[in-house]
């Protein structure tokens, strides 16, 4: 057998660095003709960045690349679809005021006048063959993720390519849809095309592909047949050592209720329901999971409670441990602050609506308190006090406090903004995908700080995507689809099936 | 090529004064060319103009600071990434209220209670010319770049309209020196004949620095100009900080005309503003809305600008000959930016996409 | 009816100049650049064509109109293709902030027309003493035949040539951008240069292409004005606010070169109304004079009040891309 042929992709000492940082370093990689192969790392092992080299995104610093067994040179994505390569960002690049159609031919040589037609003929006959189901004709701000993510696959099928690239590719999808997902690749497949598929999903790995390639902080670790490989031993290769994926859970003691909402329905800048008659209650004492597949209200849900979302209807009553029940709805957050309530809360978006990236660790915990004190002059002692006081207690890695948090990695600037939120003993505590980017040592350092404010009677709201992580984390789960609850679930007596059957409105 | 994550001081002010140095290089050379002087003879010619004189040395200095006062009127709303271009129109505003205010009250009122009012009124009519843009941008979203740019011009439009019935000699269609007999309105000497305005412009910048650091509405400016998102997160009334922010932008502006006005031409016409309205813009952009850079920044292209206009009588030049020399300088200024952000790497064989 | 015409007519001719650089900048929009320096390139178009012509008449004793005209329209297109490359070498490959790029651009461009202007008319003799007459005859030639026609001949047929070249590049420009490959591409590089880039585009190529393309285009508004409007001649700040107006226009006209074209006739209308309005006096006439200012305003308000997809500007209007930045 020749084995130079065997392969689609062969990579070797593939060395790509980020200023000081070393995303890959001297990372060998072998795709083989007509397999599906995993990448499985932990977020930031560089899974993301070594594809982007393949596809012409980012230019390696060493190393070679060889495809079908001939050395190339990848410079920009074009070269990468000359070369058959073909990428499924994890973000989509879809330009939202064209259609489908349209965004699939973009870049495509092609002189003069666009004939549609023929482009429509074309796209449908792709759609027919692996079992898509696509309008050429609908513009891309007016579909679902996993309409978006059909178009991606589409376009690059469209090229011709027949190496294929996804990047995390079921993270916004339902189990259904991913089901659905793994039968087009199967069938492509067949269809003698090399997939890769990047992931951190163990069992999705387990269940699509061939063979798996592990990396870890950036370097190469090795390559299982998928027949021989186990959860575990995964776990092992990815993490590099055995951890226990346990995550201790204490029962509520003293449950109370704090935030009763009450036919809440939420509508976006465009009209669209977000949150549509939810009713709930969260108690102190207890972790309340919020679960759903991406955007099904999850973010408007702790965001009315914050007071960033305007009501269309409904209420939402806070209970304090002390004195009346006050009514939130229609307050902004300054109001709730000025009752002195105190609501933490950690957004999706840590540097966009937590933090301000361009400013230091001082400025920052000035966010929350920077209107105390005096009229005119802000107040830049307590905060310069508190961020020294946060760096110390959960170990962030920083220069100082002088340093702007945009210059920390994921897990320092997730310890910053939850070290300040809970600094000031909130009574609830909101928390929005706090894992998300994070490595396996500051995610358990956020479940155990989360662990601790609900042992201290603190009402913990957490908005996860990971199943098994709020299985294992929180006393109960509220389940979100297209902005209705559908359920609340005890998180010691469900399974991730049930829980996945809500997320799609169904009956769990 | 990658973003740098940080550089020395030294060598980023290496970069800027190699910058400054290549534009000066690349203007002689258009002087020369046009002129056929010696460039040795043009430099000093430029110098000349600048300082050769008290005279020239007190109009540089007034060039200046009426430059940096519209730098600064203009910083908070810039770091609030409010594109305020309109100042032309609010230094207008400003200018039409002091002459209004210098023509009917000139020769009535005691000169200190007048410029009181002159002060306090052009603001008001600044402050007016920021706040329409920014409630529609608080409220709607308004495109503020295009909105405030559109004022310049009504501004301009509404002195000409005030120049029909002001206009003296009748006919000429200027409105002449107000005032030229009792000085009525005209902002003192004092140390020389700009040393009231230096004052004043000194007071605003000291004034302007201070509540940009240390207080906390300059803090919610610059929370909200890094994400709005983020300021309503904070309980910040984003709409309220626009609207407060331009309101003080453009009362600045407002005071520069008064200035502009009662402190050097006193006249208007619609070149009161004289572009330093967009000039500013690049000064506080280029300074990074740090004051003190801004003083320097403006004293470099005062100087040039003087110079310029010093050089062109000399040899023979318009005095548009400044405006090109100033967009020179402006070009590699603005450039060499990029060198002190970003480091030039060549990988292999020479690729930039 | 006599009134209405030469209304008509004076009205368009107002507008042409602005459609010049609507058509431009939407080109250069599209492409995600907002260039703020059109004004100060259209200054530069505008002289460049003149001294093109100026010295070509100068230095040639018998001057034909057709080579006058085509220096002219040569020595624009190159002085405002260069505004646009300045522009594009410090917004795209140095990345500085657009709209300061942009307004030193105008601060230079303004200079660099008035300065010419003023050092060839003093060659020429004195302040509008610079006449390109032999050249501006090609320009202001109308259409034989058809412009005699009674009424349609002077409302349709009765205008140079630049004036249709006006119209027919805002309607090619149009169909570039909605019925073409690359002008679809072009659409994306303005839209998300990111996913551009994805899709194998040269998004620097394209912003270059689409800003010096649409400067050179803008520029031959300048020329426009300089020849066909004032008869080949020059008066510093002469061609005022006009550069404004067409970033103006862009706005009105939505982003689409078709909308422009009746666009630019009702901003040349309002620009000239005042005059047509019986009884006004001087003060009342400065004030009719801000009406197209006015109406800028309430279009500007009014889509920004409206929030449709397809209305807003392209979604990377005024950022700057780069590949790696993470």
């Amino acid at each position: 057998m020749n084995t130079v042929e065997e392969y689609a992709i062969d990579l070797s000492g593939v060395t790509k660095r980020f200023g000081e940082v070393v995303a890959n370093d001297h990372v060998d990689l072998k795709l083989k003709k007509g397999e599906i192969l995993s990448i499985l790392g932990e977020n930031g092992s560089g899974k993301t960045t070594l594809m982007n080299m393949l596809s012409g995104i980012y230019f390696p610093d060493e190393g070679t690349i060889k495809i079908n067994g001939k050395e190339v040179v990848i410079h920009s994505p074009k070269d990468a679809f000359e070369l058959g390569i073909g990428m499924i960002h994890q973000h989509f690049k879809l330009v939202n005021v064209l259609t489908a159609a349209e965004n699939i031919i973009l870049g495509l040589a092609g002189s003069g006048r666009l004939n549609m037609e023929e482009v429509r003929g074309k796209i449908l006959e792709l759609t027919g063959k692996y079992g898509f189901e696509l309008d050429p004709d609908q513009k891309i701000y007016s579909m679902s993720v996993s309409q978006k993510q059909t178009v991606e696959i589409v376009k690059v099928l469209y090229r011709g390519a027949d190496i294929f690239i996804l990047d995390e590719p079921t993270a916004v999808l339902t189990p259904q849809e991913t089901d659905r997902l793994f039968e087009v690749l199967r069938n492509m497949q067949k269809a003698g095309k090399s997939i890769i598929i990047i992931t951190h999903k163990l069992n999705e790995v387990l269940a699509i592909s061939d063979r798996v390639s592990v990396l870890r902080k950036g370097k190469y670790i090795g390559t299982v047949d998928t027949k021989d490989a186990t959860v575990e031993s995964l776990t092992e290769m990815m993490v590099g050592e055995k951890v226990s994926l346990d995550i201790k859970r204490s029962e509520p003691k003293d449950p109370h209720l704090r935030i009763k909402m009450q036919h809440v329905s939420v509508r976006n800048k465009e009209g669209v329901v977000k949150l549509n008659d939810v009713s709930f209650e969260a108690f102190s004492g207890e972790i309340l999971g919020i679960a759903g597949i991406a955007g099904s209200g999850q973010k408007e849900l702790v965001e009315a409670i914050a007071g960033l979302q305007t009501l269309e209807n409904g209420d939402i009553f806070y209970e304090p441990p002390e004195g009346k029940e006050e009514n939130l709805s229609g307050k902004t957050p300054d109001e709730i602050r000025r009752l002195d309530i105190r609501l933490a809360f950690v957004p999706e978006d840590r540097l966009g609506m937590g933090l301000v990236g361009s400013m230091d660790l001082t400025d920052n915990m000035m966010l929350r308190s920077y209107k105390n004190g005096g009229r005119f002059f802000a107040d830049r002692k307590t905060p310069k006090a508190l961020a020294e006081d946060v760096v110390r207690k959960l170990d962030v890695v920083t220069p100082g406090v002088g340093t702007p948090v945009r210059r920390l990695s994921g897990g320092n600037v997730q310890k910053v903004l939850v070290g300040r939120e809970i600094a000031s003993s909130p009574t609830v505590l909101m928390v929005a995908y706090p894992v998300r980017g994070l490595d396996i040592n500051s995610s358990y350092t956020i479940y155990n700080l989360l662990n601790e404010q609900k042992e201290e009677g603190v009402a913990v709201i957490c908005v996860g995507e990971d199943l098994d992580v709020l299985i294992d984390l929180c006393d109960r789960i509220l389940v979100l689809s297209g902005g209705k609850l559908t359920g609340i679930v005890d998180a010691r007596n469900v399974t991730k099936e049930e829980i996945g059957m809500l997320m799609i409105g169904g009956k769990g | 090529m990658t973003k740098r994550g940080s550089i020395s001081r030294a060598r980023a002010w290496g970069i800027r004064v190699a910058a400054v140095i290549l534009s000066l290089i690349v203007c002689a050379i258009v002087i020369v060319v046009i002129t056929k002087q010696n460039p040795i003879q043009v430099y000093a010619g430029i110098i000349d103009g600048a300082v050769g004189t008290k005279r020239r040395l007190w109009v540089t200095i007034r060039e200046t600071i009426f430059l940096l006062i519209v730098a600064i009127g203009l910083t908070p709303a810039f770091k609030m990434k409010f594109w305020n271009i309109g100042a032309e129109g609010q230094i207008l505003m400003g200018g039409a209220v002091s002459a209004a205010l210098m023509i009917y009250l000139g020769k009535t009122l005691p000169n200190s209670v007048l410029l009181i009012l002159i002060f306090v009124l052009s603001a008001l009519a600044g402050m007016i010319w920021g706040l329409i843009p920014a409630y529609f941008k608080a409220t709607y979203n308004t495109n503020e770049t295009l909105f405030t740019l559109m004022l310049n011009y009504v501004a301009m439009q509404i002195v000409t309209f005030c120049i029909v019935y002001w206009e003296n000699p009748p006919g000429s269609n200027t409105v002449g020196v107000i005032n030229a007999s009792n000085q009525g309105g005209w902002i003192p000497p004092l140390f020389g004949t700009y040393g009231m305005c230096v004052i004043l412009v000194t007071a605003v910048t000291v004034f302007i620095a201070i509540y940009m650091k240390s207080s906390k509405q300059g803090y919610e400016i610059a929370v909200v100009g890094e994400s709005q998102n983020t300021a309503r997160y904070a309980g910040i009334n984003v709409k309220k900080v626009i609207i407060r922010t331009m309101m003080l932008s453009g009362a600045i502006c407002g005071f520069a005309g008064a200035l502009i006005v009662s402190g050097s031409s006193h006249t208007i016409s619609t070149g009161t503003a004289g572009g330093r309205g967009f000039t500013a813009i690049i000064v506080a952009w280029m300074s990074q809305f740090n004051p003190v850079i801004m003083v320097v920044v403006s004293l470099f292209l005062a100087f040039m600008q003087q110079g310029a206009i010093q050089i062109a009588s000399q040899f023979g030049l318009n005095e548009n000959a400044s405006d090109i020399i100033t967009g020179i300088i402006l070009f590699f200024l603005i450039g060499c930016e990029f060198f002190v952000n970003y480091k030039v790497e060549l990988i292999g064989k020479h690729k930039e996409a | 009816m006599e009134l209405i015409i030469t209304f008509i007519q004076k009205a368009i001719g107002q507008g042409i100049a602005i459609l010049f650089g609507a058509t431009g900048e939407i080109i250069t929009e599209k492409s995600g650049n907002l260039n703020l320096g059109i004004p100060g390139i259209m200054y530069m178009g505008g002289i460049a064509g003149l001294i093109g012509a100026f010295f070509y008449e100068r230095n040639n004793p018998a001057p034909s109109p057709a080579v006058g005209a085509a220096i002219a329209v040569l020595c624009t297109l190159l002085a405002s293709a260069l505004g646009g490359l300045i522009y594009s070498v410090l917004t795209i490959t140095l990345r500085a902030n657009q709209n300061v790029v942009g307004l030193a651009l105008t601060t230079f461009g303004t200079g660099f027309g008035n300065f010419f202007g003023g050092s060839i008319s003093k060659l020429a003799g004195g302040v509008g003493q610079i006449s390109v007459m032999t050249t501006a005859s090609a320009f202001q030639a109308k259409i034989p035949g058809l412009s005699n026609i009674p009424v349609i001949g002077s409302v349709i047929f009765s205008y140079g040539f630049l004036t249709y070249s006006a119209v027919i590049i805002a309607v090619l420009a149009a169909l570039f951008i909605n019925h073409t490959h690359k002008g679809l591409n072009l659409r994306a590089v303005g839209e998300s240069p990111a996913t551009a880039d994805a899709a194998g585009i040269n998004v620097s190529a394209y912003k270059y292409v689409a800003t010096v393309s649409g400067a050179a285009i803008a520029g031959m508004g300048g020329l426009y004005f300089v020849m066909e409007y004032l008869g080949g001649t020059w008066t510093n700040n002469g061609f005022g606010d006009r550069g404004w107006l067409a970033i103006a226009l862009v706005i009105l006209a939505l982003w689409n070169p078709l909308s422009a074209i009746w666009g630019s006739i009702v901003f040349g209308g309002l620009y000239i109304i005042y005059i047509y309005i019986p009884g006004l006096t001087r003060a009342t006439q400065e004030l009719c004079k801000v009406l197209p200012y006015i109406v800028t305003i309430i279009v500007l308000v009014v889509t920004s009040t409206r929030n449709k997809e397809e209305k807003q500007p392209p979604a990377s209007l005024g950022t700057s891309y780069f590949r790696e930045e993470r």
